[in-house]
């Protein structure tokens, strides 16, 4: 199961890169999207992906019965999808605004700031 | 007490709050005195930690490794006290300068909420939190660089946002693979673990990933070309601040986890830090020598001076850290001021092209002396302050030998000096090539403007001038960062594995 989380992390993150090399802005966006599921997916497999206990203390227990899976991955894979979500909905919308007040989608059109 | 240490998060943040519910007066006198608090709490802050060593804040009284964690020591203080002047400075130079519809979209709420950004990511003891608090001085600056809509913000906004975004992956990866290589986030606690397992070819990987991201943040050389492609955009008061105090948030990242975590496998990590300390300072100083263009040709510099306080961390001795450390504090006061100036400029005569400048030596002498404070300061002219980090930082390369670094850096400094005075020359000394007559009212916007980069410069000069109390303050910090131990000990306590 490891191995296949693996793979789709792996074909996740070429996707992301090639979708990130590209010059239309909309596959920037789509690539940044990718990029950042593609981080979450690898969270969860890094933090110990295994069919355990869940992390809940029994009555009359002090602690969770062993072997229990860790549920930090989860806590801080919830806090990057909030913080991604919101960063990548305000980098839609300025790709919006370059596109409306630019006037293309190509990158390489968006030269000015840098001569 | 020990709300003291969370204080410049707090302050920033009621700050925002109320800049965004107060009617539009009283809401930018509040978006004012949120950084003036933060400054003064800051250096309460300071004052603590140097009278009773490093101060940790355990949130909701979880021990160390398992809650989220506070610290600040000296180089977090001094990095906190630094926010709240370039905060202060910048608010007050916003106060006028910035155009009302600019404030109508809650300019000063996004100002305060990235000074909090800022102070968050000096204080905090968890390497996830940091990512935490990178989020929000990142988006902040993403709302505040495109504040106003103009074409050229637009398109630098493209540039800055995706390779931040970019950057913040990789560090979200890192952090991945150190938590589950090593099950802890607490960073002192992370300093004991890979201690006993720096070998591993997966905290290899992280401390690289790290300093990728960090290195894309501060700007470092191959990881630089957003920087002189956005910063010149926005306002200049807004310039002013990112230039100042967002690049240092990365080197700030960059030392404290290469003197804390990542020091058992220094001839890796080291010195390819110092190699590309190196290229930095060459060829952010190579940039900003063909540029003509007031505010690309400071982003350029911006460069050029990350790559000395990376040199500092590179040859890793007591003296070269303190050296990194007076460059910051240096150049966080000098180059703010800087794009200060190009702002004032721009405000009395209209435009950053060099070449549409002059004749402002005779009409502003005021102004062409503050502006020799910091770009001689720049340049590394004793006795300023960028004489006595660069001194610092040679010494210690002399020390060890490192022929090639310290000939590289005394270039950089002669080029520097170059750039420096082709401002100077064009900008103060050459008639003014415009031909209509020419007169600035002096009034509350003007002198909000100077008031400011006076205030910049006295402390540039006193800082120079009095040198002696701020060495001692860095090598007392950088004394605290060669020693891990004692951050460990104050982090942990009872609890060491």
């Amino acid at each position: 199961m490891v191995l296949l989380y693996a793979i789709l992390i792996g074909v996740m993150f070429g996707a992301a890169v090639y979708l990130l090399l590209r010059r239309s802005i909309v596959k920037l966006v789509f690539g940044l999207v990718l990029l950042s599921q593609a981080t979450n997916l690898f969270i969860f497999t890094i933090g110990g992906y295994e069919k355990n206990n869940p992390p809940l203390v029994e009555k009359g227990q002090l602690v969770p019965t062993a072997p229990y899976v860790d549920p930090l991955p989860q806590a801080l894979i919830l806090t990057a999808i909030v913080i991604s979500f919101g960063v990548l909905a305000f980098t839609m919308v300025l790709m919006h605004r370059a596109h409306e007040s630019i006037g293309t989608d190509d990158l390489h059109q968006m030269r000015d700031t840098d001569k | 007490m020990k709300m003291l240490i969370v204080s410049p998060i707090l302050i920033p943040l009621v700050a925002a709050i109320l800049a965004l519910l107060l009617p539009r007066r009283l809401g930018k006198l509040a978006g004012v005195a949120g950084p003036a608090a933060l400054l003064a709490a800051s250096l309460a802050l300071l004052h603590w930690v140097l009278r009773d060593g490093i101060q940790v804040l355990q949130i909701g009284n979880w021990p160390a490794p398992f809650g989220i964690t506070f610290v600040v020591d000296i180089f977090s203080a001094i990095m906190v006290v630094l926010t709240g002047i370039i905060g202060f400075a910048l608010a007050v130079y916003s106060f006028h300068s910035i155009e009302p519809e600019r404030f109508k979209f809650g300019y000063y709420s996004l100002f305060n909420i990235l000074l909090m950004g800022v102070a968050g990511a000096f204080t905090t003891g968890d390497i996830f939190n940091m990512y935490v608090w990178f989020e929000v001085l990142l988006i902040s600056s993403f709302v505040l660089m495109v504040l106003g809509g103009e074409r050229a913000q637009i398109e630098g906004a493209v540039k800055y946002v995706t390779l931040n975004l970019l950057s913040s992956t990789f560090f979200l990866i890192a952090v991945a693979i150190l938590y589950g290589k090593l099950g802890t986030l607490n960073m002192a606690d992370l300093a004991v673990r890979v201690s006993q397992t720096y070998d591993d070819t997966l905290v290899k990987v992280a401390s690289l990933l790290l300093l990728g991201a960090f290195g894309i943040k501060a700007a470092i050389f191959p990881l630089y070309f957003w920087l002189p492609a956005s910063y010149h955009t926005p306002p200049a008061a807004v310039s002013a601040l990112f230039a100042g105090l967002l690049t240092k948030v990365g080197v700030y990242a960059i030392i404290r986890t290469f003197t804390l975590i990542f020091i058992w496998d220094r001839t890796v990590t080291h010195n390819v830090i110092l190699i590309i300390a190196g290229f930095t300072m060459f060829f952010g100083v190579i940039g900003a020598v063909v540029q003509f263009d007031f505010r690309r040709l400071l982003s350029f510099h911006i460069i050029s001076q990350i790559g000395y306080m990376m040199m500092g961390l590179g040859l890793f001795t007591t003296v070269a850290i303190s050296g990194s450390l007076f460059h910051i504090i240096h150049n966080i006061l000098a180059k703010t001021n800087l794009f200060l100036i190009s702002g004032f400029v721009y405000h009395l005569q209209g435009s950053y092209a060099l070449k549409k400048l002059g004749g402002l030596y005779r009409r502003q002498p005021l102004l062409a002396f503050l502006f020799i404070i910091p770009a001689f300061s720049l340049a590394g002219i004793p006795p300023l302050s960028g004489f006595w980090s660069k001194f610092l930082l040679i010494k210690a390369g002399l020390q060890l030998e490192g022929w090639i670094i310290v000939s590289i850096a005394l270039i950089v400094s002669l080029l520097t000096l170059y750039s420096m005075t082709k401002i100077w020359a064009e900008v103060f000394w050459k008639p003014d090539p415009q031909a209509k007559p020419y007169s600035v009212e002096k009034n509350a916007k003007y002198y909000s403007m100077l008031m400011p980069i006076i205030f910049m410069a006295a402390i540039n000069a006193l800082v120079g001038l009095y040198a002696e109390p701020f060495l001692n303050l860095t090598l007392k910090a950088a004394d605290q960062l060669m020693h891990p131990s004692i951050y460990i000990e104050a982090v942990l306590g009872g609890y060491l594995p």
